[in-house]
């Protein structure tokens, strides 16, 4: 009998480990995309600074981010995509309402080696071609004669959903040769390192180890991003269960101050 | 008093005069005892049962669903799509391709050192050398897919050419130059004239040497010639996966090699027998069961490991053209259950949630049954080698 009642007190005791997440004041759970992470880590350490509430930040990518949000074990899903009707009727049935906020705009940046490649500018149209594997050579697009190491996200990533979306079409497979990386870094560093790679990542991930190509002859920054002449834009978002409140809503409202403003800018992204 | 004076000599002498109460107690006891160890033994061997039920259960939805073909003879794998396709076939050659890999290069090396270590250094050395090339093992694998990635990738993209020369120089000269001998010995072991075969062979040595540095030579500039375009390919996990399989390989072939014995080498001496001779046609045959054991643990290692595969195999899904192009990315069945799992969720996933149990599956089964395989070799082995 005894056996018996430990081992039912040690399932209540775990049943409150994983039942009791973040609600409670005092702290917020962050999972999802890593386009969003850079925005949800300096917005969680500020507002830990300036409020003494704990904010933890995982980035397992928009997909996991929109299951935690619906598995109840986050207060905030970042995504770097709107979610799928899918998800959201999940949500439903087990009865979470994802509430979106869009927190910043962002470029996708067509990324080449730099300097290594002497492609400036390409097309939408050209770019589809090399994803789908119709241009295998630079030489094909106005590069050196070298063979086109195409790179893409994970199939878990919403800046790969983003950028199937903008600019393969619907009915446009990416090619099988298409190496996969999991994240924004890595696929900067793919590309850095390897002068015939092609990639795509967040505006804000491009440094000088990279080179953002000019998009239908629109150079990627903040003005054509925020005016929408860059044509592959996106919104980013953070989903909550139900309207925010609490801390919650004070940390999403940050989005909105100076400060928060001046975050989002310094990380590459652009402010609505 | 007198029942005092009893009990104290049974107390003294209790394990001889027994009273039929205490040994029905004992025989509990003893009872209770094994059949806890026995638990215990089996628990683990029901903890494997467990892993392949619940794998089997929710891997037979998805053949359910798309039936077996499409798995195993398409290449298309496309599982975000709306619907998606399965067919997993480049993947499972993805990650065969690349144990393969990793094998032919970790064994021969891995059983060299073995050798090296048992019976050509002297003991002191060994003390020192082979906790250090099993330190190897301690090493994590994300630490080994990081250096991979990182450094390994950009520096065959840079120098890829001039390290497979070298690579193939240093690797190959050796055995060749082995090979040159044994051959040139064998042409003419059936001379009887002492001189004239001494002549004989001198001259075969130099032709077949010639030749051989030719082949090298040749086969050294194709390879330098090579440009290798993404560093993130089936060569660097292979040799990668290969450093990981070595400590396994060298440590427990080197303890096979160890419990030979003394008594098996020093008879193979007594016979007249060279250090070479002994260590091929008697240590290595007594050891080879242990061996053979080994290569399947190293073998495991390689098609098991995720970590590696997943950051620096360039995960592209399709197979290499021509089919044997190392130089090209490919995808494994470890690494895309470890990059499909976070989307592909009960939830919302179907197919694509189950499709990943039957690679766990499928992965299961084939280690399962190159187990049973070198299980059945090692028995049949030790068989042969005790003369039944």
């Amino acid at each position: 009998m005894n056996f018996f009642r430990k081992i039912l007190f040690s399932a209540a005791v775990l049943g409150l480990m994983s039942g009791g997440t973040a609600e409670a004041a005092g702290k917020i759970v962050m999972d999802g995309s890593t386009t969003v992470g850079p925005i949800a880590k300096s917005f969680a350490a500020y507002f830990t600074k300036t409020t003494g509430v704990q904010v933890t930040v995982s980035e397992s990518g928009s997909g996991n981010g929109a299951k935690s949000l619906i598995n109840k074990t986050c207060d905030i899903a970042n995504m770097s995509r709107e979610m799928k009707d899918k998800e959201i009727a999940a949500a439903r049935a087990k009865g979470v309402n994802p509430v979106e906020h869009i927190v910043a705009l962002d470029g996708m940046a067509v990324v080449v080696h730099h300097p290594g490649n002497r492609v400036n500018a390409l097309s939408r149209a050209q770019i589809r071609g090399i994803y789908q594997g119709k241009y295998t050579n630079w030489s094909e697009v106005g590069g050196p004669n070298a063979k086109i190491v195409v790179i893409q996200r994970e199939s878990n990533s919403g800046t790969q959903d983003s950028f199937k979306e903008l600019v393969m079409g619907k009915e446009t497979p990416i090619t099988k040769n298409a190496e996969t990386q999991a994240s924004n870094g890595a696929v900067k560093n793919r590309v850095g390192s390897t002068p015939a790679a092609v990639g795509f990542i967040g505006l804000g991930f491009v440094d000088n180890a990279v080179k953002a190509l000019k998009v239908d002859g629109v150079e990627p920054d903040e003005m054509t991003v925020k005016n929408g002449s860059y044509p592959i834009t996106r919104p980013l978002f953070m989903y909550t269960n139900g309207p925010a409140t609490g801390v919650v809503k004070q940390f999403i409202d940050l989005k909105n101050t100076p400060e928060g403003k001046r975050m989002i800018s310094e990380l590459g992204f652009v402010n609505r | 008093m007198r029942a005092e004076e009893v009990s104290k000599a049974g107390g003294r002498s209790g394990a001889f005069i027994i009273s039929a109460r205490k040994r029905k107690l004992q025989r509990a006891v003893q009872k209770a005892g094994e059949s806890a160890l026995l638990l215990i033994a089996s628990f683990v061997a029901i903890v494997v049962l467990f892993i392949f039920y619940f794998v089997a259960v929710d891997a037979v939805p998805y053949f359910q669903l798309r039936g077996f073909s499409e798995f195993f003879t398409s290449s298309s794998w496309y599982p975000a799509d709306e619907p998606g396709e399965f067919g997993a076939l480049a993947i499972i050659y993805g990650s065969l391709m690349v144990t393969l890999g990793s094998t032919l290069l970790s064994v021969p090396m891995g059983i060299a050192a073995a050798v090296c270590l048992s019976d050509i250094l002297p003991f002191s050395v060994r003390q020192y050398a082979k906790p250090v090339i099993e330190m190897l093992a301690a090493i994590p694998s994300v630490a080994f897919g990081f250096f991979a990635l990182v450094i390994f990738a950009p520096l065959l993209q840079t120098q890829g050419g001039p390290i497979l020369m070298w690579a193939w120089w240093v690797l190959a000269a050796p055995f060749l130059l082995l090979a040159i001998i044994v051959v040139s010995d064998l042409l003419t072991a059936k001379i009887e004239d002492q001189n004239k075969r001494q002549q004989l062979s001198m001259v075969l040595l130099a032709v077949f040497g010639i030749g051989a540095l030719a082949f090298l030579y040749w086969v050294g500039s194709v390879l330098r010639g090579l440009e290798i375009i993404t560093g993130t390919n089936a060569l660097n996990v292979s040799i990668i996966l290969s450093f990981m399989a070595l400590p396994t390989i060298v440590s427990v072939s080197e303890d096979a090699l160890q419990a030979v014995g003394r008594e098996l080498r020093e008879g193979s001496y007594a016979l007249g027998a060279t250090r070479a001779e002994t260590l091929v046609k008697t240590i290595l045959p007594a050891a080879s069961s242990g061996i053979l054991a080994a290569v399947i643990l190293g073998v495991m290692r390689a098609l098991g490991e995720t970590m590696v595969v997943w950051m620096a195999s360039g995960n592209s899904s399709h197979i290499p053209e021509p089919w044997f192009n190392y130089l090209e990315a490919v995808r494994t069945l470890t690494a895309t259950i470890a990059g499909d799992m976070g989307e592909a969720d009960q939830v919302t996933g179907s197919a694509r949630y189950h499709v990943l149990f039957a690679m766990g599956l499928l992965l299961l089964v084939i280690s399962f049954f190159s187990n049973l395989i070198s299980e059945r070799i090692v028995v049949r082995q030790r068989k042969i080698l005790s003369g039944q």
